[in-house]
């Protein structure tokens, strides 16, 4: 074991260009492994769109769906419903919906294609639990200028009518309109664009 | 200590070459699912004259329509029977208590069928029915023999017969000899267009047996062009340091 | 407080550590200062390349588990699913099914470079015996692995294999059934050897493979030659003459190793990953039916010497017994080896006709194994059986009066 005439150069030179080629090789081999921990096509099959006859669903009640494993909720809003979204404006978070939990044709005040219908993702924007319906107002126990709305017994979080968040509860954000599109007046297609096939 | 390496690997390759004795099948067949026209004519046949009593439970219409090129709104169009759901699996529409009692045996499920028994057999199959009095639907296969299956495909292919002279050896003619089997009745198709239509059917069970095939072929190369150059790097880095070692 | 500070003088995150936990110790008595004799050949590869396929199967394994369901009704659809459904599905079972029988390959051309250089000679039967233990619970592991995709070989297999058990005189019915939990191989038996295979086994294996390197790196490590290198050290370092350090010598010639074992490992898995009917067996493909048996009901090549044995004797009881004796004749050698020097090179001309003639019965009988039995295969695996047998149990007579050529001093070469 003579390190005589040695070129201590070289061999550096080779150890880490060995170390680069074969790190990357690691990296590579790791992407198998982590990309099959990403949702398979069973998974991705069953959150394929769904399609949802609403003729059934009389004002002011609400229809509970799963879409992707999550609850959707689909309600008929009354005119007197309607009417209470700008009442409650000042106590919101987010009241023009500036963030992007709703698509781009659902970025109005009724967060909404059509006014009547609301669909929204039932999952509280804090940690996940599914917000309780309280159209029933006014409700002191909830709040004192309650319009009705949603509240999450897990935290505590209200969101209105809209699914707008209001100021002052744990969860940042409002909740989130899912992509859906009418197939006709009594059909609705989640999980898809308005305007995709 | 080398001779018996030799001896050792000379016993290995005979073994190898004893182990691929196969079954004596009439015909041979080479798949080619990288010729994807042969590969979705044969999803298109298969839809049309399997798929009524055979399920391929385990792939998906998203799956061929990905592999296969053909457009989402086509597959729905023309190869989806029974559902409405791209992601949905292949299933036959036949209940399989009911096809027990009408084919004494349920249709089997085909989705790895080339992968049991092969390519050549399946194609062996397609081709070897023959008109035989003695059994129920009036048909035998020469590979299967007393198949209950009846011979979907009679009126593409016709009926075939079995020369009197050769019944018994015709199929000991040996390997990929041909089935023996004369044509009595054509069909709609000729011998050689009929052939290349079960040659499509075969290609798509080849491919459906495993889709990820020829993805996995694919990445096989470049992974084995990385580990040539990363062999060489190791090489070179063990003489390297091996010149310390006298 | 002061504490003493550690012998390796490093100092920084490292010194911090090497005073708590001996981080540098583990390093230098292990890799830089386990001195390894310098002539290893090229059956030196196979150890570092079992300990890679380890890894292999356990990273592999660990993955397969997350999609995999241990459910009778469930287990064959479940790997369909991982084939298709999971991404990089299909890659990371290729990658564990070759594993195995790449596991087998490379320890049985492992176990062979012991067999031919006497690395279990004093005072290395420990390491022997320890590697024994390693192939035992290597093989229970597999056989376990083979039951899971519970398809027709899975089910025969674990048919068959359980069923020696109802060879022993007595209890041997109910041990079957108990074993089982079953009347038959059933939902009951695949859940407890799905177990065995994710849970128990491969910890026992990791253990004994720790126990293994730990008693190697005790002894140190034979070579082709057979000669002791730690007869003659360096007076000052104290250092073997014939010895280098693991680390770099060996760790950069078994990276090279590693290499070519890639290509052609990885070649299999992404090429031929059916490994030509041997890897993946065709009647596999085909879901568990306890009705109907296969007409080719074979075992994976890696039993076929071992279920050749069994088949070659026609009584149940003798013919399991004779199976066991030849596996645990294996971890007998240390003591039936009785020649005056350790390696092949310098053995007489019986010990080397007598392994030669082992090879091929061996190689012979894991064929016939995976043969349908005929007249002509029986006869066969009997003398290959016989041959099995006497290579071992007639060691201790003709490795004693063999002719020996004289070990050199110092390695060669």
């Amino acid at each position: 074991m003579s390190k005589v005439g040695v070129d201590a150069g070289r061999r550096r030179f080779l150890t880490l260009t060995t170390v680069a080629v074969g790190g990357a090789g690691v990296v590579g081999a790791a992407i198998p492994f982590l990309a099959s921990l990403s949702p398979s096509e069973r998974a991705k099959a069953l959150g394929a769109p769904i399609t949802v006859d609403i003729s059934k669903v009389e004002p002011g009640q609400r229809l509970v769906v799963a879409w992707r494993g999550k609850p959707v909720w689909i309600i008929r809003r009354t005119p007197d419903m309607l009417a209470s979204l700008p009442k409650v404006d000042a106590a919101l978070r987010d009241p023009n919906s500036d963030e992007a939990q709703q698509p781009a044709y659902a970025k109005n005040e009724a967060r909404a294609i059509k006014p009547e219908w609301s669909v929204m993702v039932g999952s509280c924007t804090h940690l996940g639990c599914s917000p309780t319906f309280r159209p029933d107002h006014p409700a002191p126990d909830v709040d004192a200028n309650w319009q009705g709305g949603f509240y999450c017994p897990c935290h505590g979080s209200k969101f209105d009518l809209a699914g707008r968040v209001y100021q002052g509860v744990p969860a940042p954000l409002n909740l989130v309109v899912p992509p859906y599109r009418f197939v006709n007046d009594t059909t609705i297609t989640i999980g898809e664009d308005q305007g995709a096939a | 200590m080398k001779r018996l390496i030799i001896a050792l690997a000379g016993l290995t390759l005979s073994a190898a070459a004893l182990a691929n004795e196969g079954e004596a099948l009439p015909f041979s067949f080479k798949p080619d699912t990288g010729n994807l026209a042969s590969v979705q004519r044969g999803a298109r046949d298969f839809m049309a004259y399997c798929s009524g009593c055979h399920s391929m439970k385990h792939l998906r219409y998203s799956r061929i329509a990905q592999d296969l090129q053909i457009p989402e709104d086509l597959v729905k169009a023309n190869l989806m029977f029974t559902t409405e759901k791209i992601g949905d699996h292949i299933q036959t529409s036949m209940p399989a208590d009911q096809s027990k009692q009408w084919f004494g045996q349920t249709p089997p499920d085909l989705t790895v069928e080339t992968r049991i028994r092969g390519a050549d057999w399946v194609y062996s199959y397609l081709n070897s029915f023959y008109v035989d009095d003695s059994r129920p639907l009036g048909v035998n296969n020469l590979v299967l023999p007393g198949a209950s299956m009846p011979h979907v495909l009679w009126e593409l292919q016709g009926w075939q017969v079995k020369p009197a002279a050769k019944a018994e050896g015709a199929a000991a003619e040996g390997e990929h000899g041909g089935s023996g089997l004369e044509l009595a009745q054509p069909g709609k198709l000729s011998p050689d267009e009929y052939q290349k239509f079960t040659a499509d059917l075969t290609n798509f069970m080849v491919y459906a047996a495993e889709p990820g095939r020829a993805g996995r072929i694919s990445l096989g190369g470049k992974v084995i062009l990385y580990l040539l150059v990363l062999t060489a790097l190791f090489y070179a880095l063990k003489k390297e340091y091996w010149k310390d070692i006298h | 407080m002061a504490i003493v500070p550690n012998p390796h003088k490093t100092t920084g995150l490292l010194g911090w550590i090497d005073d708590r936990f001996p981080l540098t110790k583990l390093w230098k008595d292990h890799l830089t200062e386990y001195y390894a004799p310098k002539n290893f050949n090229f059956w030196y590869y196979f150890g570092s390349l079992a300990l890679l396929v380890l890894v292999n199967q356990l990273l592999t394994g660990i993955f397969l588990t997350m999609h995999y369901k241990p459910d009778a009704a469930q287990a064959w659809d479940s790997v369909e699913y991982i084939m298709r459904d999971v991404p990089w599905g299909n890659i990371i079972r290729y990658l564990h099914s070759t594993g195995a029988s790449a596991f087998f390959i490379v320890v049985y051309l492992h176990m062979y470079r012991g067999l031919m250089y006497g690395s279990y000679r004093k005072p290395r039967e420990l390491i022997w015996l320890f590697g024994m233990l390693i192939f035992f619970v290597l093989m229970a592991e597999a056989f376990c692995g083979y039951v899971l995709p519970w398809g027709q070989m899975s089910y025969w297999g674990a048919q068959v294999i359980i069923s020696l058990f109802g060879a022993i005189p007595k209890v041997g019915p109910d041990l079957v059934v108990w074993i089982q939990g079953d009347y038959i191989p059933s939902d009951a038996t695949l859940n407890r050897l799905f177990s065995f295979h994710v849970i128990m086994l491969p910890f026992v294996l990791v253990g004994l493979v720790v126990a293994h390197l730990i008693a190697l790196h005790e002894v140190g490590s034979n070579n082709p030659d057979g000669v002791e290198i730690k007869k003659h050290k360096d007076p000052v370092t104290h250092i073997p003459l014939d010895g280098i350090g693991f680390h770099p010598y060996y760790t950069v010639k078994d990276l090279v190793g590693v290499g070519v074992f890639l290509i052609i490992f990885l070649g299999i898995v992404f090429f031929a990953p059916d490994g030509g009917g041997y890897f993946l067996e065709k009647p596999n493909f085909q879901p568990a039916n306890p009705l109907v048996t296969p007409p080719h009901i074979t075992p994976a090549w890696y039993f076929g010497t071992f279920y050749a044995i069994l088949r070659a004797i026609p009584n149940k009881l003798l013919g399991v017994i004779a199976m066991f004796s030849s596996v645990i004749v294996l971890f007998l050698v240390p003591w039936l080896d009785r020649s005056k020097v350790r390696s092949i090179r310098y053995k007489g001309p019986i010990s080397k006709i007598a392994l030669a003639l082992f090879t091929v019965a061996f190689a012979m009988l894991c064929y016939l194994g995976m043969q349908p039995p005929s007249p002509l295969y029986t006869l066969l695996s009997r003398i290959g059986t016989f041959i099995y047998f006497a290579f071992f149990l007639l060691m201790p007579f003709y490795s004693a009066i063999d002719k020996t050529k004289p070990e050199p001093e110092r390695v060669t070469g």
